[in-house]
């Protein structure tokens, strides 16, 4: 009940993870709450989140390990395991399935000699599914770093590769 | 009411509960898997499809899920259409298709929840034939297997782990078709209540590791109705017994007292039944000897004594307690409760009595509506009750959801959203940390004189007329007021307090609040030390102290001691002078211990598993619990051995006991009505103990054997060792355990309630031998605060889950889950003294005689200056006892050696 998250301190965090989390941490109503929020700058910095990484956010909020890693794991955006330069999210739900997501999967992995979860030779992209984009309308799509890409066919894949 | 129809019948059921509860409390069959009557509802797991018509016209209706579906009048639903068949039959094939299917190795298999709504819902072809997601498991400590491939993800397991028993160490990992219920990493689970999902979950992942370690099929088991005797909550268990071992302890359901639900000791501490310490034999002067023999030296000895005195026990039955009382004689018993506990629940048994205030079942603890705890971490003294306390902490929001958002408690995870906004008012003052701090909206630390004169100061803020308590500082003074303004408000108050202080103030100022209280449903509960502590309190005897003065001053020469290890009660001194002085002494025990070492005559005695008793429970609840197997020929129930050796006794059997046990105290004229008798019947015949598939009855001992041996016959209880006989019908005292057609599971429960987690049909099992009478004048006897010399301590031994209880320490998997041994200090004490956290340091008694070598952990929640923290009961600790003083110096292991 007590909020003392403030207080502390975690040898782990930088300076500046630790001042971009205290800017937004009373927007929330508890410390579980800024879970999300806390993962999202650190992954911002590193890239990914590894074990260690994870135990100084929970420390650092004073909320489970466990509970830390139940949102890190549910949540698609958080990587557990390193990544490449660039992630390539391909939406697997249903529209984008009826319209060709297992085209572009295929092809994205031909091309990158990968299977989903794993990540180039040169260490560029990560292939990985994700659920719903809100881009029915124009599917297939595919999140790209943080640009959503949309009216997906092999063609535009091979652009997307090109840069 | 409201009036519904269920395919075309038409029922009255009580409005705004759920479809699904109340359908199963009709004694409908509708599979489900994530609602729990405890629990409420969640809508995951999508089983309990129904079809909700709009009305009489309508001829389609649509699919509803029944737990998330409330009851309005003239409701119409079918459970029966084939829609709804037909979405269940495939939902349920769906939920199957990344389980392993392997019920023949798994050890949920005869009592699985989702082997009952597999066939409940008629999916009996596996037609999915794809690859099967599978999982590593992790150690989840002495208790709990894990075995996640067979997990359904109906979401149970966490729901009851985060929510219900607020533990946080136990998650859900992933997302869609892959989620994962477990840790973050392998290691035991730290909930005292984890025992609990083996029976949340409806499937084989969480199963209890203990019942792996000599596993038996439900329905290969032997069972009879138990009580837990691990504390003084009075649980009811159903212990399940295959080759004249103790296999397990599964929830005994009962409306009033612990639900669905048990704690980890009462579930995991049973396995001290069959260990290596068990007296196997009577012994005459340390040599084993037949039962007759010792019958007829038991007689000479008690012949040949100028006077022989009895030490009766908290740990032993009513019934045991009386025969030894009326072998020796009403002014030659004694309780053998040291004499500070025995003040302590003499005052208790007096509040209960004539206090004039109501002392609540768990069922009540759980609709206090305000909560002070006082000088109690009631995880560790009395650990059921501490979920009870748990629920209560919630009944601010439900209210709050229920009147300004018209949302039913069941509909759990919209409750459970405006928990944070209001807060039951909870307040815990204690000597450290306890376990329920998070649901306390403030807390207070201090030596139990500080606990108790802060519990005067409320006492007198809620009633001028109460005595008024030494000065408080500010801060604490402002709590004071804050906590009595909010008993004050509360409609259901509830004072929690007990003896795990060991202090007569911090009792007496509990009363003080309780009786301060102006609403007319206050309720006070305490916290005893023992299973039956209560019990004996009500037989009064006279203190341990007492029966050492005897034996001392030559006025008695011969001892008899009941189930009691003196100890634990006494300083070792005192205890050695007393058996040595002692020219007789006799011990009836079922574990060895260093007081049957000494014994000149020892004789076995059966556990609560292989005997029968009635024992008082902390609210004042008299229950009985019955032998679930035989003891083995040479063991004898305690009573037995009691009763035997009384000349001309008109008494013969143990109902006699019972009866002139009653008689014998007015406190405890009910006790003959707990359970019916001996001659009880369920259609002239006796109750089985075992199930009607109990297989290899006449192979079971073919290797000693090959003539089918008779069934031992019972003369003592209204069951038989069999599987004749009539289950139907079956009285609720005397369920032994839980089963009905197409019901394998203990969800099976629901047959037996009035309700979905009410009451069971017929009345609990149980009578409560006191209601609300009388009054007591203010106590005020309001102490000094305890002022510290420097460098001396008072030691605090307070009580543990794992590590305090005599018995369940015996058992392996609870000695592995023992408290860490090391003592507690406040920062500042350290500080003054030299210690650093982890220092070792050697404790001295003031004569400066070293008693023990510990380390020490430095606690900031350890406000009170002066004390020494320590582990009720644990066998490190036997040199000190409560109160203690003591010195202390840094062990230096240079300085040490040769010493």
């Amino acid at each position: 009940m007590k909020q003392t998250a403030e207080k502390s301190t975690s040898e782990d965090l930088t300076a500046l993870e630790i001042q971009e989390i205290n800017a937004i941490i009373n927007h929330y109503e508890d410390h579980t709450s800024v879970a999300i929020e806390a993962l999202n700058i650190v992954q911002k910095h590193r890239r990914w989140i590894s074990d260690s990484t994870l135990k100084a956010v929970a420390d650092f909020l004073q909320i489970s390990l466990a509970h830390l890693e139940s949102v890190a794991t549910f949540d698609n955006l958080i990587y557990r395991q390193p990544v490449g330069n660039t992630v390539i999210h391909y939406c697997n739900s249903v529209t984008c399935w009826m319209l060709g997501s297992e085209q572009i999967r295929e092809h994205l992995c031909q091309r990158l000699h990968v299977e989903p979860g794993e990540t180039s030779a040169d260490g560029q992209y990560t292939i990985l599914p994700i659920v719903c984009l809100g881009a029915c309308h124009r599917a297939p799509a595919a999140l790209v770093g943080d640009e959503l890409k949309i009216d997906l066919n092999t063609d535009a894949i091979d652009e997307i590769l090109k840069r | 009411m409201a009036r519904i129809q269920i395919d075309g019948q038409f029922y009255s059921v009580p409005e705004g509960n759920n479809v699904l509860s109340t359908c199963l409390s009709l004694g409908l069959d509708l599979p489900y898997f994530c609602w729990h009557p405890a629990m409420g509802s969640a809508g995951a797991c999508r089983q309990c499809a129904i079809i909700q018509y709009k009305d009489e016209e309508d001829t389609r209706g649509r699919l509803v899920m029944a737990c998330m579906t409330p009851v309005t009048d003239n409701l119409r639903i079918s459970l029966n259409a084939e829609q709804a068949r037909q979405f269940r039959r495939d939902n349920i094939e769906l939920l199957m298709t990344n389980h392993p299917h392997d019920c023949p190795v798994c050890e949920e298999g005869g009592e699985c929840h989702l082997q009952d709504m597999t066939h409940m819902t008629g999916h009996n072809l596996r037609r999915y034939r794809g690859r099967k997601r599978t999982h590593n498991n992790q150690n989840l400590g002495p208790f709990i297997n894990h075995e996640m491939n067979r997990c359904i993800a109906c979401y149970r397991c966490t729901r009851f782990y985060n929510e219900y028993a607020g533990c946080d160490d136990l998650q859900v990992f992933g997302i869609h078709n892959n989620v994962y219920f477990g840790r973050f990493e392998d290691g035991a689970l730290e909930s005292e209540f984890s025992g609990n999902l083996v029976e949340v979950c409806p499937t084989g992942v969480f199963t209890d590791k203990t019942f792996s370690a000599h596993f038996t099929r439900k329905w290969d088991l032997q069972t009879a109705p138990s009580i837990c005797v691990h504390c003084s909550l009075g649980c009811n268990i159903s212990p399940g017994e295959r080759y004249g071992e103790l296999r397990r302890i599964v929830n005994r359901y009962n409306g009033d007292v612990n639900g669905y639900f048990l704690c980890d000791r009462g579930r995991f501490g049973y396995d001290f039944v069959n260990s290596s310490k068990r007296i196997q034999h009577p012994r005459i002067k340390q040599r084993n000897a037949c039962i007759q023999t010792a019958k007829e030296h038991f007689h000479q000895l008690l012949t040949r004594a100028k006077r022989t005195i009895g030490i009766g026990s908290p740990r032993a039955t009513l019934e045991a307690n009386f025969a030894l009382r009326s072998l020796v004689g009403e002014t030659n018993f004694f309780s053998g409760i040291e004499d500070t506990e025995y003040q302590l629940l003499q005052t208790v048994s007096q509040i209960i009595r004539d206090g004039g205030i109501h002392s609540p079942s768990m069922r009540e603890v759980e609709q206090a509506d305000a909560l002070l705890i006082l000088g109690e971490d009631v995880t560790h003294s009395a650990p059921r009750l501490a979920l009870s306390l748990r629920q209560a902490a919630r009944n601010v929001s439900i209210e709050l959801a229920a009147s300004a958002l018209h949302v039913p408690s069941w509909q759990n995870a919209a409750v459970r959203e405006i928990e944070k906004q209001a807060l039951t008012p909870v307040f815990i003052a204690s000597i450290g940390r306890t376990r329920l701090d998070d649901i306390a909206l403030d807390t207070y630390h201090g030596s139990p004189d500080y606990l108790a004169n802060f519990g005067f100061a409320i006492a007198h803020y809620l009633d001028s007329s109460a005595p008024e308590a030494n000065a408080l500082d500010a801060d604490e003074n402002k709590l004071a007021h804050t906590i009595a303004a909010a008993l004050k408000q509360a409609k259901r108050p509830l004072i929690v307090s007990g003896t795990s202080c060991s202090s007569l103030a911090v009792i007496q100022a509990a009363y003080n609040i309780a009786k301060a209280l102006p609403s007319p449903n206050r309720q006070l509960t305490f916290s005893l030390p023992e299973c039956n502590s209560l019990g004996l309190a009500l037989m009064a005897g006279n203190d341990l102290q007492q029966a050492f003065t005897a034996i001392e001053q030559g006025q008695a020469d011969t001892v008899v001691i009941l189930e009691n290890d003196l100890y634990r009660r006494a300083e070792k001194q005192k205890v050695d002078a007393f058996l040595e002085t002692a020219e007789q002494l006799v011990v009836i025990d079922s574990l060895k211990n260093p007081t049957t070492e000494k014994a000149d005559l020892l004789l076995p005695a059966a556990s609560f598993a292989e005997s029968e008793g009635t024992l008082v429970n902390n609210e004042g609840r008299a229950q009985r619990y019955f032998p679930v197997y035989p003891a083995p020929d040479s063991i004898c129930a305690s009573w037995q051995w009691l009763l035997g050796t009384m000349e001309n006794s008109s008494w013969q059997h143990h109902d006699d006991l019972t009866t002139a046990c009653a008689q014998a105290f007015p406190d405890l004229t009910a006790i003959t009505q707990v359970a019916p008798g001996a001659d009880y019947r369920v259609k002239g015949s006796k109750i089985p103990r075992q199930p009607h598939r109990y297989s290899g009855r006449t192979a079971l001992h073919a290797n000693i054997d090959v003539s089918e041996p008779g069934q031992p016959t019972d003369s003592e209880t209204p069951f038989a060792y069999s599987m004749e006989g009539n289950m139907a019908q079956v009285p609720p005292a005397l369920l032994p355990v839980v089963w009905s057609p197409g019901w394998d599971s203990n969800q099976a429960i629901n047959k037996f309630q009035e309700e979905t987690g009410g009451h069971l049909r017929e009345g609990d099992a149980g009578i409560r031998l006191f209601e609300v009478s009388g009054t007591l004048a203010w106590f005020n006897g309001i102490p000094k605060p305890y002022i510290s010399e420097p460098g001396v301590w008072e030691v605090m031994a307070l009580p543990h889950i794992f590590g305090s209880e005599e018995l369940s320490l015996q058992s392996p998997a609870i000695a592995q889950r023992l408290a860490t041994v090391c003592a507690l200090m406040n920062p500042l004490d350290a500080e003054q003294a030299g210690i650093d956290n982890g220092d070792c340091v050697i404790i001295s008694d003031l004569s400066g005689a070293s008693l023990l070598t510990t380390v020490i952990q430095i606690d900031t929640n350890l406000s009170s200056a002066g004390l020494l923290c320590i582990t009720a009961g644990h066998p490190k600790f036997q040199a000190l006892k409560m109160g203690m003083q003591v010195t202390l110096r840094k062990f230096n292991s240079d300085s040490e050696v040769g010493s």
